[in-house]
């Protein structure tokens, strides 16, 4: 039983990570139709942001803030000068984001140099609870907590605010949109920065699970939030929240019994929901 | 009097279709112009270029002395633009009351208040305010289209085959609504059903491959058949 709970609250926190990555990747998707390949890198420039801010403040909050600023800021340049040109095209947006990727992973390479870096666990948060036979970590309470937050404001966001509710008219039909006096550019690029800013928090929050940052930590994260994203149906908040949790508790269950199969089952989960329900769990229209 | 809207020679281009060759019309304040013509003549596509759905490539389009040519569609409307679009372009994962408050860009009092009115004229949109738009009727979906285009001080309302894919009981439903709201309003209809282009309009534009080939009064084209039967393909009985 106890290392049932263990590994419960280890997929949680595993699933709150991959959210942060497959919520934004998932809106970006329904809304602009882009396909973003990006993600991966903004996961690792937002742990190496936070650990080198970190370093000179001392201080978490700041260093989380900081990570998630420069993952909007670059998301914004990102929108403005590469994805903007390209929308309707996915091959191009392919082949530009998984471009972009290659020579940002190379600029933190740059930056920070080749090597990981080792990053410790704010005090606050490096203990253990202890029940029994259960030990459970602080750390990972955290996260959980920090995705239900984030999944909670973002629900909020596209079910309360006009925001939301011109996200999930522009789902539709942009042009629409448009023709009611809505400037929906503004709204792509927000979605999009918004995006991009969810990907740098996961990686800054990753970082001190893991322990380190490295340039090679962004692309299982982004495979997996991939597969999120088709699994919970592609565009659908929801279908995030709840693919995120099925592939963390599948790998952290995996992993713990069998870890070679952590890979393979995550794919057959993914094929097993596609055959049944092609449109993903909670599948929605994507614009082309 | 200037007219309140004008097309000068406008082109505009789908992809690499050459759709609008060389449109021009005039529309003057309180009148309802009808733009008829034959299927893929450019009539929609003249609707979508006024707004800058479709960028005009040459030619001028002048709202109440505005150059609206270059401007992005978001701006286009707040000139004073209403559009009714042919699908109706009711969102389906929005409240009846998302649908309205979501074309309230001024979100000033006076709009508030424009949205009451035109909500105790559609009874049946004030009953379903809270409901899921996809769960509307196709007809209550054409009044959604239209009561949402009337909630902004608009100039002018644009409106696309409103007939299109309605039973006949819903068509002359919407056609006493375009009547009602015509006397406040100036009103540029694409319409195929020749009844209701008949029983709204003033005057009527024909529209053939992309350019305006005739205009006149819709009495002239009633009593016209062979130019109904040149350019629109049937004859009234």
């Amino acid at each position: 039983m106890h290392i049932f709970l263990m590994l419960l609250i280890n997929g949680l926190a595993e699933g709150a990570l991959i959210f942060l990555m497959a919520a934004g990747l998932s809106i970006i998707l329904g809304l602009l139709g882009v396909v973003n390949f990006t993600h991966g890198v903004l996961f690792i420039w937002g742990g190496y942001v936070s650990i080198w801010i970190f370093s000179m403040t001392g201080s978490f909050a700041i260093a989380i803030i900081a990570a998630v600023a420069a993952g909007f800021v670059m998301g914004l340049i990102f929108e403005r000068l590469f994805i903007r040109p390209v929308y309707g095209n996915v091959t191009a947006q392919i082949l530009i984001t998984l471009g972009l990727g290659v020579v940002f992973t190379d600029m933190a390479r740059l930056f920070w140099g080749p090597n990981p870096i080792p990053a410790a666990r704010p005090e606050f948060m490096d203990g253990t609870w202890v029940f029994g036979a259960v030990i459970i970590s602080q750390y990972r309470i955290f996260l959980i907590i920090i995705g239900i937050l984030v999944a909670i404001g973002i629900n909020y966001l596209v079910n309360r605010t006009k925001v939301g509710m011109v996200m999930r008219a522009g789902i539709q039909s942009p042009d629409m949109v448009q023709a009611l006096g809505i400037n929906i550019k503004v709204y792509f690029a927000g979605v999009f920065a918004g995006g991009a800013a969810l990907a740098a928090l996961g990686g800054a929050l990753y970082v001190p699970l893991v322990g380190s940052v490295w340039s090679g930590m962004g692309i299982n994260n982004q495979i997996l939030a991939f597969i999120v994203i088709i699994l919970g149906g592609m565009g659908s908040f929801y279908g995030s929240a709840v693919g995120s949790i099925i592939i963390g508790l599948t790998v952290a269950f995996v992993s713990w019994f069998y870890p070679p199969l952590t890979v393979y089952t995550t794919v057959l989960l993914l094929l097993l929901v596609l055959t049944l329900k092609p449109e993903g769990l909670f599948g929605m229209a994507v614009r082309n | 009097m200037d007219p309140l809207l004008k097309l000068e020679n406008v082109s505009s281009f789908i992809g690499p279709f050459h759709i609008l060759q060389g449109v021009n019309l005039e529309v003057f304040p309180g009148e309802a112009v009808v733009i008829l013509g034959r299927n893929g003549a450019g009539k929609t596509t003249t609707l979508r270029t006024i707004i800058g759905l479709v960028p005009a490539s040459d030619g001028q389009i002048i709202l109440d002395n505005i150059d609206l040519t270059a401007m992005p569609p978001y701006q286009t409307v707040r000139q004073g633009i209403g559009f009714v679009p042919e699908d109706y372009g009711i969102f389906d994962a929005l409240t009846v009351e998302e649908n309205f408050l979501i074309a309230m860009w001024k979100e000033d009092q006076d709009t508030f208040d424009r949205r009451d009115h035109v909500l105790e004229l559609f009874t049946d949109l004030k009953e379903s305010y809270k409901r899921l738009a996809s769960t509307l009727s196709g007809g209550q979906r054409q009044m959604l289209s239209i009561a949402r285009a009337l909630v902004n001080d608009n100039k002018i309302i644009l409106i696309d085959e409103p007939s299109k894919g309605l039973a006949p009981i819903i068509v002359e439903k919407v056609r006493d609504t375009l009547l009602t709201f015509k006397q406040e309003k100036t009103i540029v209809l694409v319409e195929q059903n020749f009844e209701m282009a008949c029983a709204v309009g003033d005057r009527f534009y024909i529209i053939t491959e992309g350019r305006t080939v005739l205009d006149g009064t819709i009495k002239e084209l009633m009593d016209d058949e062979e130019l109904q039967r040149k350019h629109l393909g049937f004859v009234t009985a």
